[in-house]
């Protein structure tokens, strides 16, 4: 199988790598750059635990094509504190009770970050719409949703 | 944090109040490797050179394997083991038998036929996941399909197509009986007395744990002739037993890794992927992977089993339930797991918190070709109460009382004795209806308002009355004849307080190596023995029940000991392992047991006097 040269940046870092044509972005990213934030659910695009953002949009990895994200920016949750202080979006989760087992909380704060990212003062219906691609079965959503929207109300001075 | 009301204003007298963390918010200790992403669950373990493990499934809910081809695949690119259920050391297990529960009943790798729809048949290792599919996609079985039961009371009639060999008339065995017994009371003489006789029947479908992380498991050889597994399990030290059992290993030879888990509720204790993992780093030398796709999760994955609950109450004028008999059948699917436990564990929950006089229960353990059940949110209990909140409601309308009303009417005080023998204790059902009342702004009478858990027992409703038992329903009696599932008319009856004669005996666990040493526990036998023979006394005063061992009748096997355990005399003389010398305290080959208190809260290795709670009539040995 040909493997082909791709670069593109990983939170801010510049990242090449070779990728087989068939290759997904979230395989890519776990096994041969070493970031583990995106999880593995469903490997066909339902459950959203793979979530990162290409450009500044929330994509499923699993689901995207390695070979087309050459000399795009990608985020994941690696890059989402600056060093140990965390962003208001970790924060809220830690102290909304917003995560359980842990497994969909990347995927739910790359949704979430994308969001605050394009609307820093969403109302509760676009909190919700914006992480409807993303599966919880423990936690629930409630306490995610407030968790976004005490995050949106916080970001300003916790970003500063 | 939501805000949690505390209403101690409830049973104040009771506790100190001196509670220093409940209702006070805390941050999980593992939360910020959550947000950070740094949490490590299995598969965020990366090794050189992993291989990856697929199955070749069946499609069918019920077929034999006549042939299996793996020819081609075998020259498939990638593929580097092909796993057959021959390579399986000990390919026969139940889970429970590792307390000694039940038989081994299902393979690893299903050879000779399959008795549902995904169960694995060959294993696949290759290079990469796409070659390891492509591989099994390239493997050809010839299959001989036969004919499948998928309903519960279906696989019970005679003539049903046998689902599992090892228990032939598709249901487990309890005793000598193809269903759990429960018997307090004589029901039929309660439906004779009643205004009312309330019947319905409940239907609770599978439910599948889907949790966000799918089933799997990564082991490698390890420098040391051990094996390294990181797993998802929910049960870490289940699944090493069962891997170490399955493969014929000393448990010592595997290093279980866990304890992050992306999400369980019941499905991940089941231990399918450890042993396969394991096996598969045993047959390569390399580090591999057997990870479930979605698919599988949703197809293979264990659910929590259908139910079907028929429930007829004998009922008062005035709203008091008299008699209450449960028709209950678990589906346990094509194997057994965890369903004969649950059932066990429903069994004494019936007949929900109310006191009730008049109590019978049959419940099964069926056998069909669905996906085998597991564990599930306090699987066993949440069926059975579904249905019983639903009937007590139907109740309500029946006689024309409130429903909140009928509940405090009913419910259990301190004191009372319930169907298991057991007293009732700490009852708060009472107290929990008026809060839920006050809240709803429900409107409830006076005397309802009024109500207490701590009053309303009496040494009527202490004791165990006068029991019918009977003898309907033995093991493989429904293979000849279509025998009424529900509890029977009683043909004789044991005599109240009093204890069954002829109990069941211990059998012990199912490996002497698994034996508890009573001497490391400092308990003595004949502590234990002097507190069986206690007489069966009514507690004499409210509020503070006197420890007393009440009479009881063996729920699971009313009567005489299994034909086969009474046959055969029990080797239950000298069963500790020769290698294994116990200390001053001779170990018997019965688990050790420490008095029963009715007083003190359940402990672990603390059993009531003569009772196991996981007792099968027809053990290996």
């Amino acid at each position: 199988m040909a493997r082909k040269p791709i670069s593109f940046t990983l939170n801010g870092n510049e990242v090449s790598i070779f990728v087989g044509e068939s290759a997904n972005l979230m395989e890519e990213l776990r096994r041969n750059v070493g970031d583990l934030t995106p999880k593995h659910g469903c490997g066909q695009g339902t459950c959203g635990a793979c979530t990162v953002m290409v450009d500044g949009e929330p994509q499923l990895s699993c689901i995207t094509l390695a070979q087309s994200v050459e000399g795009r920016s990608i985020e994941t949750v690696t890059g989402l504190s600056q060093g140990p202080v965390l962003h208001a979006l970790q924060q809220a989760f830690i102290d909304g009770f917003a995560a359980q087992c842990g497994f969909c909380t990347p995927g739910m704060l790359m949704a979430a970050k994308a969001l605050l990212d394009r609307n820093p003062r969403p109302s509760r219906d676009e909190v919700i719409e914006a992480i409807s691609g993303n599966i919880c079965r423990c936690t629930g959503y409630e306490p995610i949703v407030d968790a976004i929207l005490i995050a949106s109300g916080q970001s300003r001075e916790v970003r500063r | 944090m939501s805000s949690v009301e505390f209403r101690k204003d409830i049973f104040a007298d009771e506790r100190d109040d001196d509670f220093n963390e409940i209702g006070k918010p805390r941050i999980r200790q593992d939360i910020l490797g959550h947000v950070t992403g740094r949490s490590r669950y299995y598969d965020d373990h990366l090794f050189d050179g992993l291989l990856h493990m697929r199955c070749v499934r069946s499609p069918h809910h019920h077929a034999r394997i006549r042939s299996v081809d793996a020819s081609a695949a075998e020259r498939m690119p990638g593929v580097r083991r092909i796993v057959r259920p021959s390579d399986v050391p000990n390919n026969l297990n139940t889970l429970l038998s590792l307390i000694g529960f039940g038989r081994d009943d299902e393979p690893l790798i299903a050879s000779g036929k399959v008795a549902y729809r995904g169960e694995p048949v060959l294993v696949i290792i290759a290079e990469t996941e796409a070659q390891a599919r492509a591989a099994c996609n390239a493997v050809r079985v010839d299959w001989e399909v036969l004919p499948h039961v998928l309903d519960v009371e279906e696989a019970i009639k005679p003539g049903a197509p046998t689902v599992n060999e090892t228990y032939p008339n598709n249901t487990f065995d309890y005793g000598r009986f193809d269903h759990q017994k429960l018997r307090f009371g004589d029901v039929r003489k309660a439906f004779r007395e009643a205004a009312h006789v309330v019947e319905a029947e409940y239907q609770m479908s599978p439910i599948e744990q889907a949790p966000v992380e799918t089933c799997g498991a990564i082991a490698a050889p390890e420098t040391n002739d051990r094996y390294l597994c990181h797993t998802g399990t929910q049960a870490l030290f289940f699944s090493l037993g069962t891997t170490a059992k399955l493969l014929d290993m000393p448990s010592s030879k595997l290093h279980f890794i866990g304890g992050t888990v992306g999400g369980g509720f019941g499905g991940k204790v089941d231990s399918l992927t450890e042993p396969m993992a394991v096996l598969g780093a045993m047959l390569t030398g390399r580090p591999v992977k057997f990870q479930w796709d979605r698919e599988e999760e949703m197809q293979v994955g264990a659910p929590r089993g259908g139910e079907r609950w028929r429930i007829r109450d004998a009922v008062t004028a005035d709203g008091h339930i008299i008699g209450r008999e449960f028709t209950g059948f678990f589906d346990s699917g094509a194997y057994t797991r965890l369903s004969s436990y649950a059932i066990q564990k429903g069994t004494g929950h019936l007949p929900g918190p109310y006191w009730i006089p008049n109590v019978a229960s049959n419940i099964y353990c069926v056998f069909t070709n669905r996906t085998p059940a597991t564990a599930m949110r306090g699987f066993g209990i949440t069926g059975v109460d579904f249905a019983i909140e639903c009937h007590m409601d139907r109740v309500a309308e029946t006689v024309g009382i409130d429903p909140i009303e009928l509940r405090i009417l009913n419910s259990y005080r301190d004191g009372d004795m319930k169907p298991h023998r057991r007293l009732a204790k700490n009852c708060a059902l009472v107290e929990c209806c008026q809060v839920v009342a006050e809240k709803a702004k429900w409107p409830i009478s006076q005397e309802a308002r009024s109500a207490s858990s701590l009053a309303g027992s009496s040494p009527e409703r202490a004791s165990i009355p006068d029991t019918a038992v009977d003898e309907e329903g033995k093991i493989g009696d429904r293979r000849n004849r279509e025998i009424d599932p529900a509890p029977a008319p009683g043909t004789k009856t044991v005599p109240a307080g009093t204890r069954q004669p002829g109990e069941m005996k211990d059998a012990g666990p199912q490996r002497p190596d698994m034996m508890p040493d009573a001497a490391a526990l400092g308990l003595k036998r004949d502590q234990a023995s002097a507190q069986r023979q206690m007489p069966a006394a009514a507690p004499s005063a409210r509020g503070a029940p006197q420890p007393v061992a009440p009479a009881q009748v063996r729920p699971a096997a009313p009567a005489a000991a299994p034909p086969a355990a009474a046959a055969q005399p029990q080797p239950s003389a000298p069963a500790a392992p020769p290698a294994r010398e116990p200390g001053p305290a001779p170990s018997t080959g019965q688990p050790a047991e420490v008095p029963y208190q009715p007083d003190k809260p359940f402990q672990r290795g603390v059993r009531r006097p003569g009772v196991s709670p996981f007792l099968s009539g027809s053990r290996r040995r």
